[in-house]
């Protein structure tokens, strides 16, 4: 199995997910410039953190529009497997590959912080090793990671099992406290219908080593690795 | 003179120094001349007060491989074929004027600093000071640089591992904006900042050439300001996405042998970075500024030669490379043009079209005038240094309690969370010690290596004692390095004063120098870099000296750090180091400024006995014997074991102690030298019998354990009162 990272210009956490994939999952991975549109080697695409573009417009606005895009809708179709951590979630999200949007904090600050998660959904190809009511402990890092959808869709979301994080305490409690950002129904991630696209705010890639404060970020990887 | 008063002031020269320009070039300067001239023999450019104090710093040591001044920053071995830089630079004035911009822009400035050289910037620190924020303009000015900070350096992925942030009175409408940058490289991969090979190429990199900025480094940086709106103009407005760009671009650019040099542009653009880097070839140069892309139509060469547009690089290409060098700034999307070439003659030749503008000799250019003054210690000086602290009632054993509240709530020492979750401190998955400890540790990937860095200074020990604060600055960083188990590599440092042509600022400058480098020199730890922001001062008034000192240290084996926060129950607590406590190290210290409202009294350090300390800290945790280091800073002790219940929420119980002096010295004075442990039980004969080798005074002060911090016969409180009191201290003000 082959990762692949996408790199836009202003990402950044294209060599974290590089070389948690590489040195602590033993896998194979490449970069992919955002003007290559060849994915055939891939079984996996991930679209990092950082600000493509700047951020200017709107996160993911323009990097929607990269070449490397269209292709991923295609590797997509095809049932691939497509994870989109914070900047790469909002490139998902503007691309319409998966719905909602991702608002500024609701207290207009950048948020660097730890977080945990409530496993929502332990059946899909990125959670199935995770374990039912544990919470992962995996940091944030964004400005604008308010996630938003309209009441239809968040209907939608929840009936088809596919929220797959909410923010929670440590003991996956789903609180008002416990959401650093204000996202509707503590929502750190979700995938999109038939189950092959990911997106989230918080960082695994950061957390996959104990001498960095946290390995639960291994889960997600190990899951997806385990399902190809 | 054919040249107006007017004119000599814009560029900040004085009479006699023009007449020293048309004396070197026998003839008057033009005026593209002129305005290079004032650019590089301005305070920020060219150090004119400050040169000769600067060269008492040590700048040698067996792991500096590039020395200060031969490059943009030192350079530091650290094995493995690894290099480190680092460098820290102010951004005071533009912070004052225009808070975000100003504070974004001195994150990008010190980042080109660092990648210009060829390594990855891989930390940021900060070291702030603010006015009181009870006042809306400082909390206006505190909220901007923060955003600024975090704006600017988010988008970059570098991590901000946190810094230092105080509260004086003195900095209200001068606040201190200084940002640091650590990078790393492989030796192989350095880059010089030099112009060197006739005929090879200057490239201009990144963004196009505006007006903003113009007189940044003679005007702003370098002369003190009354009317902050006519000087807007001079601050420039940071793109961080282009800055980005321009890292990843240079960095790969680095690894080819297609350059044989690069500067950053930063203050006074093209001029300073060109004939800086001419002057290190040893070369000449010849630009012409019509091919420079401008932002704007009809600027004059002046202003393409003094602009401070933000995220310019220029590169040296060696000749017949340029298509492949523009073929990778292409690919990132980066626009590049070649402006200019390396001559043989020694000369800065300017030139529009055709037409020459300005041609000086590089060596007169670069060689600003030294000004040394002779001072005498000022009488307001003495006073606050003649401080009897019997004429000051001690703490009543019952207020004990809420003077601890009252401090930990200070937001001086009170948790600065609420600023550094605003910075990504953890991109590069390196972060191993998050802002908040003594200081923060980074690991070296492929390596088992770490480094460890700090920022330190006390402007309040400076303002009372120059020379002493100078001292306890270095002092202090390097025991936050040993607190961490990281051995001090090199310093950094940047100096904030007011006007230099004053007599007793030019004391201040001189004694907290001297003292600066008495300390490295006893510690053995080389000054690689450094930045001299003088002129910080609001309507006549100067800012409490203030030296920051940045300090890296390493760790061979980053399992062998060591962090402040208590761990364990049961855990026995010693306080290391000076066991005399003296009823005058109330002096100076926060205690005595927040309780009584004074600032005076002498701080104290002995450097023999602070160097014992820290050898013997580094073993300790070298040998694995504690599981906390934390040094004792402001607050005193009663603070440094409250937070070190904090950082990890378990609580600490006393022994019977027994205060000889005054309470107030025991519990909150700021006596250097001196480090809270913890340990457990089994090993603690083991920290004695380390603590006699090196004569160091280990004094058991209780035990860890519990959810109160309790001083037996002292106070009793919840952690939940002191967590209170800390967290909320700064974030209620904003």
């Amino acid at each position: 199995m082959k990762f692949g990272i996408i790199i836009f210009p202003g990402t950044w956490s294209d060599k974290d997910c590089y070389y948690s994939l590489k040195d602590i999952l033993r896998q194979k991975v490449d970069y992919i410039w955002h003007k290559e549109t060849d994915l055939s080697e891939y079984d996996c695409v991930v679209l990092p953190g950082g600000f493509s573009y700047g951020d200017y417009l709107r996160p993911g606005a323009i990097a929607r529009f990269s070449p490397v895009m269209a292709s991923l809708e295609r590797f997509a179709a095809e049932g691939k497997l497509v994870i989109g951590i914070c900047n790469g979630f909002q490139i998902l999200c503007e691309s319409g590959l998966l719905p909602g949007a991702l608002l500024r904090n609701v207290h207009l600050e950048y948020r660097c912080q730890w977080t945990h998660l409530k496993v929502e959904n332990i059946s899909t190809a990125f959670t199935s090793r995770c374990q039912n009511g544990k919470a992962l402990k995996i940091p944030i890092s964004h400005y604008e990671g308010r996630y938003y959808a309209d009441e239809a869709t968040l209907s939608e979301l929840e009936a088809d099992k596919r929220v797959v994080f909410r923010y929670s305490t440590p003991t996956g409690q789903v609180t008002e406290s416990a959401n650093p950002n204000g996202s509707l129904r503590n929502i750190a991630g979700i995938i999109n219908k038939r189950g092959n696209i990911l997106g989230m705010m918080p960082h695994p890639e950061r957390s996959c080593e104990p001498l960095l404060g946290s390995i639960d970020g291994n889960v997600i990887w190990e899951s997806i690795i385990a399902s190809i | 003179m054919p040249v107006s008063k007017e004119k000599l002031d814009e560029v900040a020269l004085s009479e006699k120094e023009y007449q020293l320009i048309v004396e070197r070039l026998g003839r008057e300067p033009t005026e593209v001349e002129l305005g290079m001239f004032g650019a590089l023999w301005s305070e920020h450019c060219g150090y004119k007060h400050s040169r000769a104090l600067l060269r008492q710093f040590p700048s040698k040591s067996k792991r500096v491989l590039v020395k200060p001044g031969e490059e943009n920053a030192g350079v530091i071995d650290i094995g493995d074929g690894l290099v480190i830089i680092m460098k820290i630079e102010s951004h005071n004035h533009p912070s004052a004027i225009e808070p975000y911009q100003g504070a974004a822009t001195g994150v990008g400035g010190i980042v080109r600093d660092i990648f210009t050289m060829g390594a990855r910037p891989i930390a940021l620190m900060n070291s702030l000071r603010f006015g009181s924020l009870t006042d809306s303009r400082n909390r206006y000015l505190f909220g901007g640089v923060v955003g600024g900070i975090a704006g600017y350096g988010n988008c970059l992925g570098i991590p901000d591992i946190g810094g230092e942030i105080y509260f004086a009175d003195c900095y209200s409408g001068n606040p201190l904006v200084n940002a640091l940058c650590l990078g790393i490289a492989e030796a192989k991969h350095l880059v010089r900042a030099r112009a060197h090979g006739e005929g090879n190429l200057l490239m201009l990199v990144g963004a196009d050439t505006g007006r903003d900025g113009l007189h940044g480094a003679s005007g702003l940086a370098s002369r003190t300001f009354e009317d902050e709106r006519e000087l807007r103009s001079a601050v420039q407005v940071g793109n961080p996405f282009l800055e980005k760009l321009l890292i990843e671009a240079c960095l790969e650019l680095a690894k080819t042998d297609w350059i044989a040099g690069m500067q950053d542009l930063g203050a006074a653009g093209l001029t300073s970075s060109a004939v800086e880097s001419a002057s290190r070839g040893g070369g000449g140069i010849e630009i012409d500024v019509l091919k420079a892309p401008r932002r704007e139509k009809g600027m004059t060469p002046y202003e393409v030669m003094l602009s401070e547009s933000q995220e310019r690089m220029l590169v040296v290409v060696k000749k017949g490379y340029e298509g492949k060098v523009k073929a990778l700034f292409d690919r990132w999307e980066l626009r590049s043009d070649i402006i200019g070439r390396v001559t043989g003659g020694g000369l800065v030749r300017i030139k529009e079209g055709k037409k020459t503008v300005a041609e000086v000799p590089v060596n007169v250019l670069s060689s600003s005038p030294v000004y040394r003054k002779r001072v005498k210690k000022p009488e307001w000086i003495n006073r606050l240094q003649s401080f009897d602290v019997n004429s000051t009632p001690d703490l009543p054993r019952k207020k004990v309690k809420s003077a601890l509240l009252r401090l930990l709530a200070s937001p001086n020492i009170a948790s600065k969370n609420c600023v550094y979750r605003q910075y990504d401190h953890q991109v590069g998955n390196n972060t191993v010690v998050v802002p908040g400890s003594d200081a923060a540790v980074l690991r070296i990937k492929g390596t088992k290596k770490a480094i460890s860095l700090t920022t330190d200074g006390n402007g309040r020990y400076c303002y009372v004692n120059p020379y002493l604060g100078g001292v306890i600055a270095v002092s202090e960083a390097a025991r936050n390095l040993a607190c961490s188990g990281a051995q001090p590599l090199a310093i950094t440092d940047c100096l904030n004063f007011g006007n230099p042509e004053k007599d007793d600022v030019y004391y201040q400058l001189k004694e907290c120098i001297a003292g600066m480098a008495r300390a490295s020199r006893e510690f053995k730890i080389p000054v690689i870099s450094g930045n001299v922001s003088l002129y910080n001062e609001t309507r006549g008034e100067a800012v409490y000296p203030t030296p920051v000192v940045g300090m890296v240290g390493l760790i061979e084996d980053v399992a062998e750090h060591c962090t402040s926060g208590f761990k364990n129950e049961g855990d026995l607590v010693f306080l290391l180091g000076e066991g005399n406590i003296i009823d005058s190290s109330i002096g100076s210290s926060e205690y005595l400024e927040l309780i009584h409202g004074m600032i005076k009294g002498n701080p104290y350090i002995d450097l023999e006995l602070e160097k014992r300390l820290q050898r013997c800290c580094l073993e300790a945790i070298k040998r694995g014997l504690i599981n906390s280091a934390h040094d004792c800073a402001e607050g005193g002790l009663a603070v440094a074991l409250a937070e070190s219940c904090l950082a990890n929420r378990i609580g600490f119980v006393s022994s019977e102690w027994e205060i000889q002096g005054r309470l107030d010295a025991a519990l909150f004075g700021e006596a250097q030298s001196r480090i809270v442990a913890s340990i457990a039980p089994k090993s603690s004969w083991k920290l004695l019998k380390l603590a006699d080798r090196y004569q160091i005074a280990a004094t058991k002060l209780g035990v860890v354990g519990g959810k109160r911090f309790i001083l037996k016969g002292y106070m009793d409180l919840s952690l939940k009162e002191i967590e209170e009191a800390w967290r909320g201290g700064l974030e209620e003000l904003l």
